[in-house]
């Protein structure tokens, strides 16, 4: 199928762009592997029962460094696009045959092989400070964060070709993502916070998906809190990608 | 045969408080194996048309068909067959990305025409060669020179062959050496491959040198077509500049009686003459002067220029608001030595 073809086409050349400026991958890394440093010790100060038991902290916390690798690195892609877009390179394949979809398809999957790697790399040092989970729990925290990133690069990249400007993406995303990122309790359990703190959460869809993270790293496989997360981190990337690919796909750009 | 067939091609922008009519119904026929240049000042219409043409923007209204497909049902058809090199100067660039080498783009581009192997290799050193790449292949594009990087953008439209190839401004932006040496190479694209080339230009030496036929767009609309000199004579005639020895009245009494004078006028030694075609009228006009024994010190044929026929067409120099090293202000009739033409 030319979709797939494409798509491969689109990754492969992405790829070897990414490759060739490998010190981005690693920047990526460096902050949540920073706050598993310098931010992890902390935690372990906590009552074990306010990290929904299990005594192991970081039980709690990698899955939540997980969702903020995947959050940073997957919103800030769009910037990529505006590059792109302005060295005429988006243009030049729009004139040719190729599949329009693909051009955004081929990024957002480079992306989240990026992403599955850099994961993999924090997993590993998580376990090097004391990280204890089984698995099965660590692939599912893939397969949920890869569900992510692939709903937010698409989002990013349409918002990039969009915005067409990198002074306005980048506030705009900040904008969206720290408000996000703060109500999903990726530092520190909601239930240590109010109760309209707790209410408001419940409006961060990251929220859900990190708490069958958790879940999931506790050895809980099968309860409602891990369908509502599947639920929440399926229907996220199957909106944000049609919205994604609407942009890339219309006749005008 | 029309590789190109445009039937008022429009296209309006709509904003929140005004709708722009960009482009009011454009009618275009270019032939086949032809080099047409595309003219107007920025706003005019050029570029609006060219993404139409190039399948990067719907028309609002009217009907083409770009090298045998229909544009507005078959655009994926029309992509196959068309080459498009942007424009490199202004908002977006001319399609190449900085951290790719060279030769990775070539391949890549073709591998976009489903273009692969052994082909996509031999296809991309015959580009190499044809349009002075090499030894550049590992080099990453951000180390070219504007010369170079714009023979790989033209290189890079021509990977799959097209019948037909759109260029955006194709030498904007570049010194006059490289521009002429560009010239060269979109010459041979006809001479040598038969293809069909359409570009929009702000030079008018580009026009006149390089097309065959050239549309002046303004406003949206056409408002003229024709070979660059068809326009010009249609414009004004050319002007012979005559000094003679001696008196002016005899040679002017002479010179008014003959058919392919249209004005003259006579001052100091001077005298002008407003002919139709100057290169067929001269020789005619130097046997009479010399059969009446009237002898010339000098004479001087001008021709008006692609911008004459521009002003007079539009009230606007194409100069004016054109960031080409042209527009400093050059005599708005460019002398041609008689012995040139």
């Amino acid at each position: 199928m030319s979709f797939i073809r494409d798509t491969m086409l689109v990754f492969r050349r992405q790829e070897r762009l990414a490759l060739r400026q490998p010190a981005w991958v690693i920047i990526g890394l460096t902050q949540p592997i920073l706050y598993l440093a310098l931010f992890g010790p902390l935690l372990k100060g906590l009552p074990g029962a306010s990290l929904g038991g299990g005594g192991n902290a970081y039980r709690f916390f990698v899955p939540g460094l997980l969702i903020q690798l995947a959050l940073f690195g997957s919103t800030f892609v769009g910037f990529a696009i505006i590059s792109d877009w302005r060295s005429g390179v988006i243009e030049r394949f729009r004139v040719t045959p190729v599949n329009r979809l693909a051009i955004m398809a081929g990024r957002v999957l480079r992306d989240v092989v990026t992403l599955v790697v850099q994961a993999a790399v924090l997993v590993v040092v998580g376990v090097a400070f004391g990280l204890r989970a089984p698995l099965p729990a660590v692939l599912i925290g893939f397969v949920f964060i890869m569900f992510v990133a692939i709903g937010l690069a698409s989002v990013s990249y349409a918002t990039g070709l969009l915005v067409k400007s990198e002074d306005a993406f980048a506030p705009l995303i900040n904008t969206v993502v720290v408000p996000l990122l703060l109500l999903s309790g990726i530092f520190l359990p909601l239930t240590l916070g109010p109760g309209w703190l707790q209410g408001i959460a419940r409006i961060s869809p990251f929220r859900y998906i990190i708490d069958a993270m958790r879940e999931a790293y506790l050895g809980h496989y099968f309860n409602t809190i891990m369908v509502e997360g599947i639920a929440v981190a399926v229907g996220m990337a199957v909106v944000f990608l049609w919205l994604g690919s609407r942009v890339f796909v219309q006749e005008n750009a | 045969m029309a590789i190109i067939e445009a039937r008022g091609l429009a296209r309006t922008f709509k904003s929140r408080r005004r709708t722009v009519e960009a482009v009011r119904g454009v009618d275009l026929t270019v032939g086949d194996g032809e080099i047409v240049g595309f003219l107007g000042p920025n706003g005019a219409g050029k570029t609006t048309t060219l993404r139409m043409l190039t399948t990067l923007l719907k028309p609002t209204a009217g009907t083409a068909t770009v090298a045998g497909a229909d544009l507005l049902r078959n655009p994926l058809e029309v992509r196959k067959k068309i080459g498009y090199v942007p424009q490199a100067i202004g908002e977006t660039m001319g399609g190449t990305d900085p951290s790719c080498l060279v030769i990775e783009e070539l391949l890549d581009q073709a591998a976009l025409y489903r273009i692969g192997g052994g082909e996509a290799q031999q296809r991309a050193g015959l580009l190499i060669d044809q349009l002075e790449l090499t030894g550049l292949e590992q080099r990453l594009v951000k180390t070219l020179s504007g010369g170079q990087r714009r023979r790989l953008e033209i290189a890079l439209g021509l990977v799959h062959r097209p019948p037909l190839v759109f260029l955006d401004e194709p030498t904007t932006g570049l010194d006059p050496q490289s521009r002429s040496n560009l010239w060269d190479h979109i010459a041979r694209l006809r001479s040598e491959l038969g293809t069909t080339v359409f570009l929009t230009t702000h030079y008018l030496e580009e026009a006149d040198v390089l097309c065959d036929r050239v549309f002046i767009i303004d406003n949206g609309v056409i408002a003229a077509e024709g070979t660059p000199d068809e326009l010009k004579r249609r414009i004004s005639g050319d002007v012979v500049t005559l000094r003679v020895s001696g008196a002016d009245g005899p040679a002017r009494t002479l010179l008014a009686g003959q058919a392919v004078v249209r004005e003259i006028t006579a001052a100091d030694g001077t005298l002008k003459l407003t002919v139709e075609r100057g290169e067929q009228a001269l020789p005619s006009l130097l046997r009479v002067l010399d059969a009446a024994d009237i002898t010339l010190e000098s004479i001087n044929l001008s021709r008006p220029t692609l911008d004459d026929v521009f002003l007079t067409l539009t009230g606007r120099s194409l100069r004016d608001d054109s960031h080409s090293p042209a527009a400093n202000g050059r005599p708005a009739r460019e002398p041609a030595a008689a012995s040139k033409e």
